[in-house]
């Protein structure tokens, strides 16, 4: 707005010359930055959509005439192939599932929670729990991997805690049951009704679908909430010191205790930056990768696989390119699908008659203190 | 402070309110702050314990970290770990080029960066918006997905197994252009202006007079770029398999997997997870203040 005004300022011939001058600085600035995102990424997503139709095997030039266009075979055998192919990949599915149905949630409600405590008034020494909660964030997935291999191992430090209250702790990273059928099988179920166990999607039973996460994906949860949790505190921390504390003055003044202030004042107000953390959650829950390469390799028995590690693994280990590309592009589809899903869930809703009412039998706002302007 | 409680409650603003309530704490609300702050010493052992725990079990004897993986202080120290790495392993290789393509890659990020935010916050030109819709779908695209993309064409071009193959894709940043665009529209626009009637161009105008003034946002783009290129694995992973061209996270992801084939050498693989931590532990304290007060800038990708 303000180069507007000054452009209608100027003499009529001056803005020309500076015109055509800041039309080639415009692009002399961001030719790098777009030649490196032609090359490395927009190029790149067309080699690939055609890698992904052909039947490349990585020998040589994918773009030689010995290579062979074959059409959807590829996204085919993974969808619906019948065959291993399509079984790894409904078993990466189930397990990225499990994970973002438990990771997502739980990193949100803990990161929130962190942030209400830290940010209290009264607290002193807020600073050194910051530090405490937000170190694990900057440090490498690969150097957290690392130290939880350690500390999830058979003689590990979680199994001995486990040990002082009599719990005989699993050897997490090898341990391939799922935990929900774990807990049936300690109910007594030790295997599902037949209309669960014989049928089956994406060539993986219905019951090893709801079967839950293998206690090795268990302790990569952890993993996951213990890493991102810092991050998303601060989002929830800058969010809150943005909140006027006239609205919480004036909700405390009409007897709402500290339950009602959260749910009623602040959570609806924190509704921004809660989309965000889920959108973030959730697309950083589909790409799981460094965890798995530098941790399990997709074991035990194939339960901690993810889409983007089959994706690794099919093309670069069993040579399988198409394939590999074809699984890269459905973890795109998937993701696109789960953020759109989640735009759908999170919109602005009418408020309800029932939510209406209680707000009307709130006081006047002319009783809210407007200190704010002073 | 005390003066505040003799003023009659009619007069009293909110703030003062507020610290009347700090230093008369009713015995309920004692007990809730008695509650948070257990709540919150008892989290926060659990979140720095396991880095105690790294510490030191990379001084502890083999069998003594086996034995004994939740104790701190180990009964007889030990440095075989770290004499290993660094006399019989190839963890200095690693770390050299972990610093090399860190430095190339926060360089040219926080300047590649800065000169195209500053044309698509202050230069008038045609495609502008074309460039900066392009960013915002780039941006949307998962880094996961590419990496198989990304080796084509590394392939393709030869700068497979390169230190350029290693470090250009990663100058890519699409995310950094924002934070730099978004910062430069917050400047006044008098400053140029004035400089540009002085007779400077446009590189020269951008260069000694408004560069100096976002530092702030530099610092910004400085530590995602220093953090991001010294964490990142799966880019390595694809642009590279000459054993001399191996960074940090994928060496020592290969120590973790059992590569080179001990059984466990926790001390070992905890040493080395210590010391890739220490430069990114480094930048945290030095900007803490700056990482902890800002939104933007504290997202790990």
């Amino acid at each position: 707005m303000t180069t507007l005004a000054s452009r209608a300022s100027s003499g009529r011939r001056h803005h020309d010359g500076i015109n055509r001058g800041q039309a080639r600085s415009g692009w002399l600035f961001t030719a790098p930055t777009l030649i490196l995102l032609g090359l490395f990424l927009v190029i790149p997503i067309f080699m690939a959509l055609w890698v992904s139709v052909s039947d490349w095997n990585g020998n040589g030039s994918p773009f030689t005439s010995a290579v062979n266009f074959v059409g959807l075979k590829n996204f085919g055998s993974v969808l619906a192939g019948d065959g291993l192919a399509e079984q790894n990949f409904g078993e990466s599915l189930r397990n990225n599932a499990w994970y973002v149905i438990l990771v997502v949630p739980l990193q949100t409600i803990l990161s929130l929670f962190l942030a209400v405590m830290v940010n209290r008034q009264v607290l002193r020494g807020r600073g050194i729990f910051r530090t405490a909660f937000y170190f694990p964030s900057v440090t490498s997935s690969v150097a957290i991997t690392v130290l939880w291999l350690f500390l999830f191992s058979q003689s590990g430090a979680i199994n001995n805690v486990l040990s002082w209250v009599g719990i005989n702790g699993p050897n997490w990273f090898n341990e391939p049951s799922g935990i929900i059928q774990d807990g049936l099988a300690g109910l007594g179920v030790k295997s599902g009704p037949v209309f669960l166990t014989g049928n089956s999607f994406l060539g993986v039973s219905w019951w090893d679908w709801i079967g839950g996460p293998s206690v090795a994906m268990t302790a990569l949860i952890f993993m996951a909430i213990f890493t991102t949790s810092g991050t998303f505190m601060l989002l929830f921390i800058a969010a809150l010191q943005n909140l006027s504390g006239e609205v919480q003055e004036a909700a405390m003044v009409d007897g709402a205790n500290g339950w009602q202030r959260f749910r009623f004042v602040t959570l609806p107000q924190l509704r921004p930056t809660l989309f965000t953390v889920l959108t973030l959650g959730l697309i950083g829950g589909w790409q799981i990768f460094d965890q798995i390469y530098t941790g399990t390799q997709g074991g035990p028995a194939g339960t901690t696989t993810s889409p983007a590690y089959l994706s690794y693994s099919t093309a670069f280990q069993s040579q399988n390119w198409g394939q590999g590309a074809a699984i890269g592009f459905l973890v795109f589809i998937i993701i696109v699908l789960f953020t759109i899903l989640q735009r759908f869930v999170l919109r602005d809703r009418k408020v309800s008659k029932r939510r209406m009412r209680l707000y009307q039998l709130k006081p006047k706002p002319q009783e809210l203190p407007t200190g704010g302007d002073a | 402070m005390t003066a505040t409680i003799g003023v009659p409650p009619v007069v009293v603003a909110p703030r003062p309110q507020r610290r009347k309530f700090r230093e008369h704490l009713t015995p309920r609300q004692m007990w809730g702050n008695a509650i948070v702050y257990a709540v919150l010493v008892v989290i926060g052992i659990l979140y720095i314990y396991p880095f105690l725990i790294e510490i030191f079990t990379s001084f502890k004897t083999e069998a003594d970290a086996t034995a004994n993986a939740i104790s701190l202080v180990p009964p007889t120290w030990s440095t075989a770990a770290y004499q290993q790495l660094f006399v019989n392993s190839a963890f200095p290789t690693w770390f050299g080029n972990s610093v090399i393509v860190t430095v190339f890659v926060t360089a040219g990020r926080v300047f590649f960066d800065s000169i195209a935010g500053y044309a698509l916050a202050r230069l008038q030109f045609r495609g502008r918006g074309v460039i900066f819709a392009g960013l915002i779908a780039i941006m949307a695209v998962p880094s996961v997905v590419l990496l198989i993309p990304k080796f084509l064409v590394l392939n393709t071009i030869g700068l497979y197994n390169s230190y350029p193959g290693m470090i250009l894709p990663l100058l890519v940043d699409a995310a950094g252009v924002f934070i730099m665009k978004n910062f430069f529209e917050s400047i006044p626009a008098s400053v140029e202006e004035q400089a540009r009637i002085d007779g400077a161009g446009t590189f020269r105008t951008f260069w000694s007079v408004v560069l100096p003034m976002a530092r702030p946002a530099l610092v910004t783009i400085f530590i995602l770029s220093f953090q991001g290129s010294w964490n990142e694995l799966a880019q390595f992973i694809i642009s590279a398999n000459d054993p001399n061209l191996t960074t940090l996270t994928k060496g020592v992801a290969s120590l973790a997997s059992g590569q080179l084939g001990q059984a466990n050498r926790y001390p070992l693989k905890l040493g080395a997870a210590l010391i890739m931590t220490i430069p990114v532990a480094v930048l945290f304290f030095v900007f803490q203040r700056k990482i902890m007060n800002t939104s933007d800038g504290a997202v790990k990708e």
